[in-house]
């Protein structure tokens, strides 16, 4: 825990360099580059009829000139300004920030499966297609769901086939249902892929427990309604408990139940959605089964679902027949299907990543990952309750939500103690969502973190509570301070946009 | 389990501390009906890394990969060089580990590589602006389509039949399942697709592509000219972005929404995913853009820094008005795009799409030598069409024995038109070599 009344750090960094130590000032790549300069050699050209039709590039492009050293020292430089979850604790509540292991990086960059292309004649490929179909037998048997759809890129995408082919199921019994309804507490994108496929979306609040309220939803529940959209575990981090009842209310009134399986995390190989009564559900790969966040994707977003929406399912998917493996490409082949969401077959290297953590883990460390995850959770939420305002009585999922009844009146926001917790090396939790409390603070430990790292992160924790409590108020509207930047004004940022570098745009 | 530190020592303390008895009794919330009882009987149980390596690489090995062999096959995916230095950057934690940069203080490197990304984007495409990236190309180009309808407050999209065939399809699939209506025009292989006369007052927008399917290129400025004239948006998709080294730029030509997939600069084939969406447009658009864009700003310092910023478009603020549901997008293939092109630069982008098209020029001419084989393009980049005396995916067959993977036969993605039967997608690019075009060539004489 740092000390208050630490001297701020000097800005613009030493005087000499404007570098401070690892404090490092990088600029743009634009800015350093020379004219002349490669970072790549090439083999000389050779003679040929040049075949433009009169359309060749007139002037320059503009990209600078940098040798590979160059290149190689600016991305380094560039990388030491993140947190990551190798450097930091990163208990970013809904995000699942769990360890990414290296296996998975170096089993996705064999050649003989990253160096494929991806209309090779598919006698040539049939390692591929089994590896995506075994990846599939796993996420059918863990869901408890009879089919997957495999090719969406992110859990969003995945969201839009679950809703797509649960409305082309509607479309297919010649019914027009135009109503979805989602609890306040839903991730942005059920409402943004509900609407884009035309649906009116119908908000259910939460009960004083944080959960579905059973009575709006089944009075809000018609023949209008097409499907619900719940996130389980919610963004709470608590089960649904009334789930079954819900699924039951949904099916009994013709709708379709669409979970948001971005929590799969918190249940996977101990829960199967399928016990639950749930007819499609997305898996984000890059969650549950830690195939890297990358700074923001590529994610893998493959969707379960019920024998009676298996038919509606995307192009392309695999089939396996006397001869081996093939794909089904073409409408023709599969007149229900929704047709394709993406160019190819799915983020294949995203398959191998989740493959090899859920081979790695097998159905006992699966087991373990739950059950951990939730531990880690539960041991947070136990160990702060007291000095922090927890906003529904556990036990939780796998994550922990607090509000910020507890910082009433000191002068410290959400935003203030996230900062604060910055100078403390730990990345924050997320924070004012979900909206249904206010100044929210949503913890995910997950379980890749051991009990040291939790105890110190809940060691410092409490003590930013107690300063908060007690007055230190500039502490907190002070930090960042050991950070390479300090707060940025993201209002300056919105109202004039500078989206990109321009010659002579001063640094 | 190697990757989870808790112990049974620290599982009783952490219990004592919660007050339950067990892990179970955490999961009460759940209904008894749906709690199995212990892990899934019916799957493995975990293994050691050497194990998993076998299995993974027993898989790998029942492929033929594309670098085993001769290849030549494009269609929207290139089989390029991947600087060594690129893919170690990638391999740093901090890259590699770190969430969508939502806390732009400890986000710096992320955010400005992204800035660095939007610049290059830009720059490459000719266009205002560029965001930080989208799925892949075909996703890119429906999002830009839906964006053309917002912006025109109009339905319905005029589609190229030059336009790669999955990007047709997803628009098609886009436009069905939220409501607009697409006019596709079929795949011809004349030289002149008559897409003027097919716009009207209601077109929302032109979608086209340079170099199209079958490798031509097109100069756009006369359409978007007719574009602008009947209030319709000119979409220009790129589905090779190093032929932007050296052909003249869909910005230049006057789009207003440019789509690129990026997998050809610093992206492996990869069978497909992860690649690259690469979207730009005009500035005066931005607001109607999908997806997240990172600006310059100031911090408390009064230092340059680096945020996400417009995010009034985005679904986890606008919820059910976003101007798309797009959250993840591509961001680490992103950094990929952007470390190549910065190790490229001017001189070895330029230098490297000339190569691509001295390669693909020298095959085309020894394959128009050929007897039986045409060659349709008059003007190509590292891609063209040759028509064979035979069915092309029965050469592609033939020859995957050898093995040389000979192209993609354009009956792959349109199986339903006779008339493209025996037409092949021959794609070059600086990683061919010309004993492997002899060779190629050589076979077609003695089997044609």
């Amino acid at each position: 825990m740092n000390q208050q009344g630490r001297p701020t750090r000097p800005t613009g960094g030493n005087a000499i360099s404007t570098q401070n130590g690892l404090g490092i000032a990088e600029p743009l790549i634009f800015e350093q580059g020379q004219e002349k300069r490669c970072g790549v050699d090439l083999p000389p050209i050779p003679k040929f009829r040049e075949r433009l039709g009169g359309l060749r590039r007139e002037g320059t492009i503009g990209l600078p000139g940098l040798s590979e050293p160059q290149v190689v020292r600016h991305y380094t430089r560039l990388s030491q300004m993140n947190f990551s979850i190798d450097g930091n604790f990163y208990p970013l509540g809904s995000c699942t920030m769990k360890h990414n292991p290296r296996l998975n990086e170096k089993l996705a960059r064999l050649p003989g499966l990253a160096d494929l292309h991806p209309l090779q004649p598919v006698s040539t490929v049939q390692g591929a297609l089994e590896l995506i179909d075994l990846l599939a037998h796993w996420l059918k048997t863990l869901t408890g769901m009879p089919a997957v759809a495999m090719p969406q890129a992110a859990g969003a995408h995945g969201e839009f086939c679950g809703m797509a082919a649960i409305k082309a199921a509607l479309a297919a019994r010649g019914e027009t249902r135009t109503r979805v309804l989602a609890p306040e507490s839903a991730h942005g994108t059920n409402p943004a892929t509900a609407a884009a496929l035309g649906f009116v979306v119908e908000t259910i609040p939460a009960n004083a427990e944080g959960r579905v309220d059973l009575d709006v939803f089944k009075a809000k529940l018609g023949p209008d309604v097409a499907a619900i959209m719940l996130t389980n575990p919610n963004t709470c981090g608590l089960f649904e408990r009334d789930m079954i009842e819900i699924a039951e209310a949904v099916h009994a009134a013709g709708a379709y139940f669409y979970c948001d399986g971005a929590n799969f995390n918190a249940i996977v190989g101990r829960i199967r959605p399928a016990d639950l009564g749930v007819d499609a559900m997305h898996i984000n790969l890059h969650k549950t089964f830690s195939t890297p966040h990358g700074g923001g994707g590529p994610g893998a977003g493959p969707v379960v679902l019920s024998e009676e929406l298996a038919r509606f399912a995307p192009l392309p998917y695999v089939v396996r027949d006397d001869k081996g493996f093939r794909l089904v490409e073409h409408a023709k082949d599969a007149k229900e299907s929704i047709g394709r969401l993406k160019g190819f077959h799915g983020q294949m290297g995203m398959f191998v990543r989740a493959l090899a953590y859920m081979l790695s883990h097998g159905a006992d460390g699966l087991w373990q990952v739950s059950g951990d995850a939730v531990l880690n959770a539960n041991y947070i939420l136990a160990s702060l309750k007291d000095v922090m305002t927890a906003s529904y009585a556990g036990p939780c999922m796998h994550e922990a939500l607090f509000d910020d009844r507890f910082l009433k009146d000191t002068g410290v926001t959400t935003l203030d103690f996230a900062k604060a917790l910055l100078d403390e090396g730990f990345h924050p939790m997320t924070m004012y969502f979900p909206l249904v409390v206010h100044g929210a603070m949503l913890i995910e430990p997950t379980e890749t973190e051991s009990r040291e790292t939790l105890d110190g992160f809940i060691a410092v924790m409490r003590s930013l509570a107690e300063q908060a409590q007690s007055g230190n108020v500039e502490l907190f509207h002070e930090a960042p301070r050991q950070t390479p930047l300090r707060r940025l004004d993201e209002t300056l940022a919105a109202r004039r946009p500078v989206l990109k570098w321009t010659k002579g745009q001063p640094k | 389990m190697r990757y989870l530190p808790l112990t049974d020592a620290d599982r009783r303390l952490m219990l004592e501390r919660i007050g339950v008895n067990s892990v179970d009794d955490l999961f009460v919330d759940v209904p008894a009906s749906a709690r199995l009882p212990g892990p899934l009987p019916t799957l493995p149980k975990h293994l050691a890394e050497f194990e998993v390596e076998r299995i993974i690489g027993g898989l790998a090995a029942k492929n033929l990969s594309a670098g085993a062999c001769p290849s030549f096959l494009g269609a929207g995916a290139y089989r390029h060089h991947v600087p060594a230095s690129v893919d170690q950057l990638l391999l740093r934690g901090e890259f590699l580990t770190s969430y969508t940069p939502y806390q732009p203080e400890v986000s710096q490197g992320t955010l400005q590589s992204l800035f660095e990304f939007q610049t290059q984007v830009a720059l490459l495409t000719g266009m205002e602006v560029a965001n930080a990236s989208m799925y892949d190309g075909a996703t890119a180009c429906a999002e830009a389509v839906m964006m053309a309808n917002r912006i025109t407050r109009r339905g319905w999209a005029l589609v190229s039949g030059g336009l790669h065939p999955h990007y047709r399809e997803v628009i098609q699939t886009m436009a069905d399942s939220t409501g607009f209506a697409v006019q596709a025009l079929p795949p011809t292989i004349s030289p002149v697709e008559e897409i003027a006369e097919n716009i009207d007052q209601e077109t929302a927008c032109v979608v086209v592509q340079n170099p199209d399917f079958f490798g031509r290129l097109h100069d756009f400025t006369a359409l978007a000219e007719i574009c602008q004239s009947n209030g319709a948006l000119l979409v220009v998709v790129v589905t090779e972005v190093v032929s932007l080294g050296l052909v003249k730029p869909p910005g230049a030509m006057g789009a207003d929404i440019v789509v690129a997939e990026g997998q050809g600069i610093g992206n492996a084939l990869g069978f497909g995913g992860p690649h690259v969406g690469l979207f730009a447009c005009k500035e005066k658009y931005v607001r109607q853009m999908p997806g997240r864009l990172c600006g310059q700003t100031v911090d408390a310092d009064g230092r340059r820094g680096y945020v996400l910023t417009l995010s009034t478009r985005e679904q986890h603020i606008r919820r059910e008005k976003a101007t798309s549901n797009i959250c993840t997008n591509s961001g680490l293939c992103a950094l990929a795009f952007t470390i190549h092109l910065s190790l490229l630069g001017e001189e070895g982008l330029t230098r490297l799409a000339e190569l691509n098209h001295a390669m693909a020029s020298t095959f085309a001419d020894r394959i128009a030598q050929v007897p039986g084989c045409r060659v349709l393009n008059e003007s190509f980049f590292n891609e063209f069409t040759v028509e064979l005396p035979i069915s092309a995916a029965a050469l592609v067959d033939k020859m995957a024995k050898v093995p040389i993977l000979a192209g993609v036969p354009v009956s792959r993605l349109y199986p339903d038109n006779p008339e493209l039967e025996n037409l092949l997608l021959v794609a070059v690019t600086e990683l061919n070599q010309i004993q492997e075009m002899e060779k190629f060539v050589q076979l077609l004489k003695v089997w044609l």
